[in-house]
């Protein structure tokens, strides 16, 4: 299996301004986003179209949100604390996620492989707005980033999630569970609350940004199956 | 784009900006010892100094790591941090808050660096204007001729040396600082600059600075109720041990 190249009619954008100096026409890879809560089945799914892509002869990398050199290790022990502004912690997480860009995504687009992204700009996006941010400010903001050859946005119902994070970990992680908007004091509650009101959030961007939303409430094998299918599609430019 | 004054705050934010070498970091101390003099609730803060984003700047800016996006995103962080967790409470609390750079050095620096203009000035849009922002203008020269002075090592980032104007960190300093002052000056009347000649003398130019505060914002608001607690006694001097007997006497 080859990969086609991105054909001519199907250009490559950034969504606002852009990174300065980037040649959009030399980025040849596939950026491909899975989203999805905690839960939903994100990293082994990741997992698995790595070894299938790199299995059919595709150079892979991947990145997800707090990986970058940067600013990873001081975002985590400001959150730690939990005594970041919601202003300041956006920003950390566009900074994170800047770097990561330039220095991961946009080389290896270049070099024409396929980038994995374990989450994007639209869950930080969807973090913030559920915290009240201003939807035009993170739009100008995340306008730094290139539109995905796909987004597949893994949808599972919070009363799944709770079910899958508690067998996994046996607690609820705390910002997962929005426990910083004090929505309830129960963590069960707040996770639940938190979780559909992102939900909600993901089914407005999804007008705007056109994911693919897969249903995974379904077993881990038929959504492999179903992203197999889709990616194999656009790698085949049909 | 509404001052603190306009937003109702019983606040105000005095703001310098300049050149590196234009002496503005100087005349913002003298001016806060007069105010705190004056027994006036003030509070400093300086560009790029929050505890919590400090690590990843000097990190970034040690081994070169920073891009123009990601250099303008951590000062943005640095400055969100600052102003959410000290400048608004501060202001709520009717200080004087005195800025040695506010936003529009990221408007400058950055927009040099290459990034859009509208794309930085989006992202600091959360940030009020200064009641007052007094621009320190030096020529060219006498700017850099302060800080080269000394043949000081010129730091990567600082020299602008990121931007590959010239292999002689000098000589790309000078370069990246007449950019700089061209984009300051072209936002100037925009954003109501008070331009300061900063070629006058540093006396005579805090004298001018008072005289600016003390017209354009009633001081007499920003005063402590209570006042601050005494330092301990300093420890008598034979002099006072001496006047203590006489008065004794």
């Amino acid at each position: 299996m080859n990969t086609n190249p991105k054909p001519a009619d199907q250009c490559r954008r950034f969504y606002g301004h852009g990174i300065p100096g980037i040649q959009l026409e030399q980025l040849t890879g596939r950026l491909i986003v899975v989203e999805g809560a905690d839960g939903s089945g994100r990293s082994t799914q990741i997992a698995r179209l790595v070894d299938w892509l790199e299995t059919g002869g595709h150079p892979t990398v991947q990145v997800g949100l707090k990986r970058s050199t940067l600013v990873s290790s001081e975002l985590e022990k400001a959150q730690e604390g939990n005594i970041l502004s919601r202003t300041t912690l956006s920003l950390f997480y566009a900074t994170d996620f800047a770097d990561q860009l330039e220095n991961i995504i946009l080389p290896a687009l270049k070099a024409g492989f396929i980038v994995l992204a374990d989450r994007y700009i639209y869950t930080l996006m969807a973090r913030d707005m559920v915290r009240g941010m201003d939807e035009t400010w993170l739009k100008n903001l995340y306008g730094i980033a290139p539109e995905p050859d796909a987004v597949f946005y893994l949808s599972v119902e919070p009363e799944e999630l709770v079910q899958r994070n508690l067998a996994k970990n046996a607690t609820l992680d705390f910002w997962e569970s929005g426990m910083d908007l004090g929505l309830s004091r129960d963590m069960f509650d707040s996770f639940i609350k938190y979780q559909t009101a992102i939900q909600a959030v993901f089914r407005r961007l999804q007008t705007t940004y056109a994911f693919n939303i897969v249903d995974a409430n379904r077993s881990m094998d038929s959504v492999t199956k179903e992203l197999r299918k889709k990616i194999g599609a656009l790698l085949n430019g049909d | 784009m509404k001052t603190f004054a306009e937003l109702n705050f019983p606040g105000r934010l005095i703001a310098v900006e300049g050149l590196d070498g234009s002496g503005k970091s100087t005349q913002i101390y003298l001016l806060k010892r007069w105010l705190e003099a004056e027994g006036i609730k003030v509070y400093f803060s300086e560009w790029n100094s929050s505890e919590l984003v400090k690590s990843a700047t000097s990190k970034g800016k040690k081994r070169e790591l920073l891009t123009p996006t990601t250099f303008s995103l951590i000062h943005a962080t640095d400055f969100g941090d600052r102003y959410e967790r000290h400048l608004l409470p501060l202001l709520r609390a009717g200080y004087m808050v005195l800025c040695d750079r506010y936003i529009f050095t990221a408007f400058a620096r950055d927009v040099v660096r290459g990034c859009p203009p509208e794309w930085v000035r989006g992202i600091y849009n959360f940030a009020a204007q200064p009641d007052l922002t007094i621009f320190f203008k030096a020529d060219l020269e006498v700017s850099l001729n302060r800080i080269l002075e000394g043949r000081p090592k010129l730091k990567f980032f600082e020299a602008g040396m990121d931007l590959e104007l010239s292999n002689d960190p000098y000589e790309s300093f000078r370069i990246f600082q007449g950019r700089i002052l061209e984009q300051y000056m072209a936002m100037s009347g925009e954003f109501n600059f008070i331009v300061m000649d900063a070629n006058l003398h540093v006396e005579k130019q805090q004298v001018a600075v008072r005289k600016l505060v003390g017209e354009r914002i009633d001081l007499k608001q920003f005063k402590r109720r209570s006042p601050l607690p005494l330092p301990p006694p300093a420890p008598p001097d034979e002099k006072s041990i001496e006047m203590e007997e006489d008065s004794a006497a």
